[in-house]
């Protein structure tokens, strides 16, 4: 039985799922060295053991942070006085918007993410885990059902799993369904049946977090990387990508592309090669104008940028982040103010209300690139819109929200000066009625796989 | 009116997986509405009677959640993706297609109670856009040409 496919690259991430689209089930699994690295280290591994593989192995969040996920685990207390019960919270509600990737892991290969929440759960010393999965992901739920199932009936899952003494549970929770409950925070107040408001800090959630108990929250795609590690060890992730600390990514592509889809590739690959390799390239009669590399809280990326690599640090140069790894491309017949209305009206939306610069500010942001767009913009706009961008910056605010959202219109005034200049001078949008540039019934956005499926991942061809 | 049987015995089977009730509360609500259609204010009362909360407490969470339904909806819901991906990817000509086929506006139901047409961001298919919902089952990329059979599907 081989490990590689045709590239001759393991994909620790997508290798178990199965070419017909069906979720991968243990059987399945198994085949690929499912439930391995929980083995080795439930067998032969102390618990901060496994801690500090994972904190030497580099790994780091894949949720959008890039907090360095041994490290997060390490501010958990340990040993016999740690208040009990402690939890591991998953976070897989994925709601960024432009990010597509924990889907397709979790229908496809629900028992990856078993594993690493047991491993995390494990390392942590906790007792329970909850995966906190989005509303309108039924098939990944159903997947994961059974695969919970199989697991609790194989005593992979449960009391003294695996012979080993350690009691582990994991339980489905279903969002309420708006963006702020991807919060960690605010993930923690919706669990616990409050409204989804962030909360203070401190105390930190590895302090007080669930119910007030030790929590730790780490996104899918993180815990998914934890079992290859567990199994396979340190230098053998960090061969996966040896110039960019190591390891796999799910990386994605969707715009008028040929081939949008999720696609596991080493950390680092190249922009342009995920575009024009792995995407096939513009659609003909599109050229690529700019991108959003890691959903909607992360910086237009300029065409001409694009020769950078897919890493943490990388993307910083091109004035950007790496984000959640899913690229969505911006081409020449879109219109960019019409693209950042869109993003902005989204935050402004599903802004809680807590505190006043987000509550406000987005609403009063989105009036401003309304009109605009609707070739009713003012003298005075543009630089109203900087200093909104000013005042929703960086820890002026009481979460994330509102300085993600002054990310992508932040590097926008930057980079399509031109576009809003001519809004507003020329009193319309010059894209005319035809903002999202649809030019006729093209089969923009076709994907190779036929509607109804949930293909797209390339799984390397084999089943 | 309290909780009927088959609403009480699926709440009780997902207690056990917190340790405090109020834990519950939106699934219970998620359990109640898919019984009931809708959550009227004799629903969340029942609710709260099961899970020792009040009413308010329970609406603070049903009227922020977009799912949690206050009013009578259809039979099915159909979610159109609105975010950036989808919307540059031909939302406004699939939106316009499908209030066609329908006949209502965003927000509104059909007359035979048959579909609730809702706004809904980022479906996480940005690969697939423009990407639509109907109830559990997730469609993309969806050409206006299709949407006769799709919804011919749901009665």
């Amino acid at each position: 039985m081989s490990n590689l496919n045709s590239t001759g690259w393991e994909r620790p991430l997508t290798r178990a799922m199965l070419s017909d689209g069906r979720p991968a089930l243990l059987e399945d699994f198994r085949v690929g060295g499912g439930y391995e690295g929980l083995e080795r280290a439930l067998r032969t591994m102390r618990p901060s053991e496994v801690m500090s593989l994972i904190t030497t192995s580099g790994l780091r969040g894949r949720g959008g942070g890039g907090y360095p996920t041994g490290r997060k685990w390490s501010t958990m207390p340990l040993g016999p006085d740690a208040p009990r019960p402690k939890y591991v919270v998953c976070n897989a509600d994925e709601m960024e918007p432009g990010s597509f990737k924990d889907r397709y892991l979790m229908e496809r290969n629900p028992h990856l993410l078993l594993e690493g929440m047991l491993l995390a759960g494990y390392a942590c010393e906790a007792d329970a885990g909850y995966i906190f999965i989005r509303d309108q992901y039924d098939a990944p739920w159903a997947s994961l059902e059974a695969a919970i199932g199989e697991a609790e009936a194989e005593g992979l899952l449960g009391h003294d799993i695996l012979g080993s003494g350690f009691d582990f549970r994991i339980d489905l929770h279903r969002s309420v369904g708006r963006y702020i409950c991807g919060e960690a925070s605010a993930m923690l107040n919706v669990l616990e049946g409050r409204r989804p408001n962030p909360r203070s800090r401190p105390p930190h959630m590895t302090g007080a977090g669930l119910f007030a108990r030790p929590t730790v929250v780490n996104s899918v795609e993180t815990l998914a990387a934890v079992p290859a590690i567990a199994r396979n060890g340190i230098e053998w992730w960090q061969a996966l990508a040896p110039a960019h600390g190591g390891g796999s990514k799910l990386f994605g592509i969707a715009g008028r592309v040929a081939r949008p889809g999720c696609y596991e590739l080493p950390m680092g690959t190249l922009l342009r090669d995920l575009i024009e390799v792995h995407g096939g390239g513009m659609l003909p009669g599109y050229r690529l104008r700019a991108l959003i590399p890691g959903g909607a809280s992360t910086s237009f990326v300029n065409a001409a940028d694009i020769d950078v690599p897919l890493d943490f640090d990388t993307l910083r140069e091109v004035g950007s982040r790496l984000g959640t790894g899913t690229v969505v491309t911006l081409d020449d017949a879109t219109c960019p103010v019409g693209m950042v209305l869109n993003l902005v009206r989204f935050f402004a939306q599903e802004s809680c209300g807590w505190c006043t610069p987000c509550r406000e500010g987005l609403q009063w942001t989105a009036a401003i690139l309304g009109r605009i767009e609707e070739g009713e913009g003012l003298p005075g706009d543009l630089e109203q819109l900087v200093e909104h961008a000013w005042l929703m910056g960086s820890d002026k605010t009481f979460c994330d929200l509102a300085p993600g959202a002054m990310q992508p219109l932040r590097s926008a005034l930057r980079l399509f000066a031109d576009d809003f200049d001519e809004h507003i001078a020329g009193r319309a949008c010059p894209y005319g009625d035809n903002a999202a540039g649809v030019v006729a019934n093209d089969g923009a956005g076709t994907a190779p796989e036929a509607t109804g499926t949930t293909a797209g991942v390339d799984t390397g061809g084999s089943p | 009116m309290s909780l009927r049987d088959v609403e009480l015995r699926e709440i009780e089977a997902i207690l056990g997986h917190y340790p405090d009730t109020r834990a519950a509360a939106a699934s219970a609500m998620q359990i109640v509405q898919r019984h009931r259609g809708w959550l009227s204010d004799q629903a969340l009362a029942d609710v709260g009677e099961r899970l020792g909360m009040t009413i308010a407490e329970l609406d603070s969470l049903a009227t922020f959640a977009n799912m949690l339904f206050r009013r009578p909806v259809g039979r099915h819901i159909v979610l159109l993706c609105d975010t950036f991906a989808c919307w540059s990817l031909g939302y406004a000509e699939l939106r316009q297609a499908v209030e066609a086929a329908l006949g209502i506006g965003m927000g509104e139901t059909t007359p035979d109670g048959r579909f609730t047409l809702l706004p809904i961001v980022c479906l996480g298919a940005c690969d697939r856009g423009p990407a639509m919902m109907i109830d559990a089952d997730l469609f993309g990329p969806v050409a206006a040409d299709d949407l006769g059979a799709i919804f011919e599907a749901y009665s």
